[in-house]
């Protein structure tokens, strides 16, 4: 008989890791979403261009490209990460990219009565974007946002290839020292599934905290 | 004799090949309700975009009390004006939109108050009192707590007054700001507007398809067309005895559709 406990223990160590990266990777990708998206609407040309570099870049790449410079080739420029760090970085900065697309949308999205409204009230662009803009727009994305934070959950597996010690990485661990393939990955299974779900439930919170009063309706 | 408070000097707006405003030139003094009246198409909208700064000129220069809309000196020459100098233009400017363009996520009361506060820096319990004035005139006092969303389009239209009025500008634009509500919904607004018009000294330009209306509300009329103004005067002359073929065509026109003068 094969005590159960202690490699359920592993994967749960193993999850908490899983944990991390989809909540750090997630912040990081929000934050390069707007910097991203908004920089895209910049009316300075090096500022559109560059983010547009970034997006295409990180959309046009692999993510599992992206995790091994991030780790293996970075060193060589002095900046070594842990895997940890690396695998927030890739994470973070792959599924912002798509993220940025969203906010771009979104932003586009609210019409132009909306911005005319704002320069005849003489907001500044910065003030609209702000007050106006962004929290008629933020509803807009959050759906998008929920799936994409799903995405970065899925991708996390590809952390096992530096070493790091996730959910996925913990079950092969348990499947190469028990010789059970069902149980360490019907465990992270269910795992995945529940992490994923929590995320839509969280999402589904939001999107009706954020769209309270505005019932859909355009004005 | 007062200088005007808007001078418009040949100004030409073009969308590509179109030529939507082709040489206009007029003068409006402080004060002054100005109707512009005139077929479809012939830039009476434009012109109004044109003062709020929403569009840029092709050609020509516009003054609003004597300073450069467009353009700023500098060494001497007049140069495109930047957002330092527009932010400066449009707090003497006003706007009321045709199809209200009210924040659809904040209520009535957030409205009004959002642009004293942060481009006047007012404070809110001012702001508020200020607000609650203005809805007060409008007759929307008891809907500051609703949102948008839950008005009638004439409650709507007139808590966007309300909303324009609240930065006290000198100069207030109101483009076709009935032509969207339900026929029955009209009167509360126009009744607001004939209320700011004798209360106040503020310089109103309306572009309004309500003859009856314009000739009441306004000290003169300019009849637009094609970019041009083709015939001015006061409301009397334009509406009972119009000078110009053109004029006459369209002020039948409008007679046959029903539209009392
Ligand atoms: N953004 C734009 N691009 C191209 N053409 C435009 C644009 N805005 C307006 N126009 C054109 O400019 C002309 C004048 O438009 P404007 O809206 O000023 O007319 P108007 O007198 O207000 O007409 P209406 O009574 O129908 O409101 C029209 O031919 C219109 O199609
Ligand atoms: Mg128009």
């Amino acid at each position: 008989m094969i005590d159960w406990s202690g490699y359920i223990g592993l994967i749960l160590q193993g999850a908490w890791v899983t944990v991390q990266l989809t909540l750090m990777g997630s912040a990081l990708a929000v934050v390069v979403a707007f910097a991203a998206g908004l920089g895209r609407l910049s009316r300075f040309m090096a500022v559109r261009a560059l983010a547009t570099t970034y997006i295409e870049f990180f959309r046009g790449t692999s993510i599992f490209v992206q995790l091994f410079w991030a780790y293996f080739v970075l060193p060589f420029a002095g900046i070594t990460l842990t895997p940890l760090q690396a695998g927030v970085l890739a994470l973070g900065l792959n599924v912002g990219a798509y993220g940025a697309e969203v906010v771009r949308g979104a932003v586009k999205a609210i019409g132009r009565e909306q911005r005319e409204a704002c320069i005849a009230l003489n907001l500044t662009r910065f003030q609209a974007m702000r007050h106006i803009i962004l929290p008629q727009a933020l509803p807009l994305m959050l759906p998008t946002f929920g799936n994409n934070a799903i995405e970065l959950l899925k991708g996390t597996a590809v952390v096992s290839l530096i070493s790091l010690t996730d959910m996925t990485f913990q079950a092969q661990v348990v499947r190469a020292q028990t010789g059970s393939t069902l149980i360490p990955f019907a465990t992270i299974l269910l795992l995945y599934f529940a992490m994923a779900w929590l995320i839509s439930m969280g999402m589904r919170w939001l999107e009706r905290r954020v769209s309270r009063g505005l019932d859909g309706v355009r004005v | 004799m007062s200088q005007p408070i808007i001078r418009i000097d040949n100004i030409v707006k073009r969308y590509g090949p179109l030529t939507v405003l082709d040489g206009l030139s007029m003068e409006v003094m402080p004060g002054e309700k100005l109707a512009l009246i005139g077929p479809s198409g012939s830039g009476k909208t434009t012109i109004l975009r044109i003062l709020m700064t929403l569009e840029t000129i092709s050609e020509g220069f516009i003054q609003v009390e004597g300073e450069e809309l467009y353009h700023v000196k500098k060494a001497g020459n007049l140069v495109p004006a930047d957002e330092r100098h527009l932010h400066k233009m449009r707090e003497k400017i006003g706007m009321v939109f045709q199809h209200f363009n009210l924040f659809p996520h904040k209520c009535v009361l957030d409205n009004v108050t959002l642009a004293p506060m942060l481009t006047k820096g007012m404070a809110r319990a001012d702001a508020q009192k200020r607000a609650m004035e203005l809805l007060d005139m409008v007759g929307l006092a008891d809907k500051a707590k609703s949102m948008p969303a839950q008005l009638s389009g004439g409650q709507k239209q007139r808590v966007a007054i309300a909303r324009a009025l609240a930065l006290s500008p000198k100069i207030m634009l109101f483009d076709e700001v009935t032509s969207a509500l339900d026929p029955e919904l009209v009167e509360e607004v126009l009744n607001v507007m004939r209320k700011l018009a004798a209360e106040t000294d503020m310089t109103m330009l309306l572009v309004t398809h309500e003859m009856g209306f314009a000739h009441d509300f306004a000290d003169r009329v300019l009849f637009f067309d094609r970019g041009k103004i083709v015939e001015e005067g006061k409301p009397e002359e334009i509406f009972r005895h119009p000078k110009q073929e053109r004029t006459q065509t369209f002020l039948r026109k409008i007679i046959a559709a029903g539209h009392r003068v």
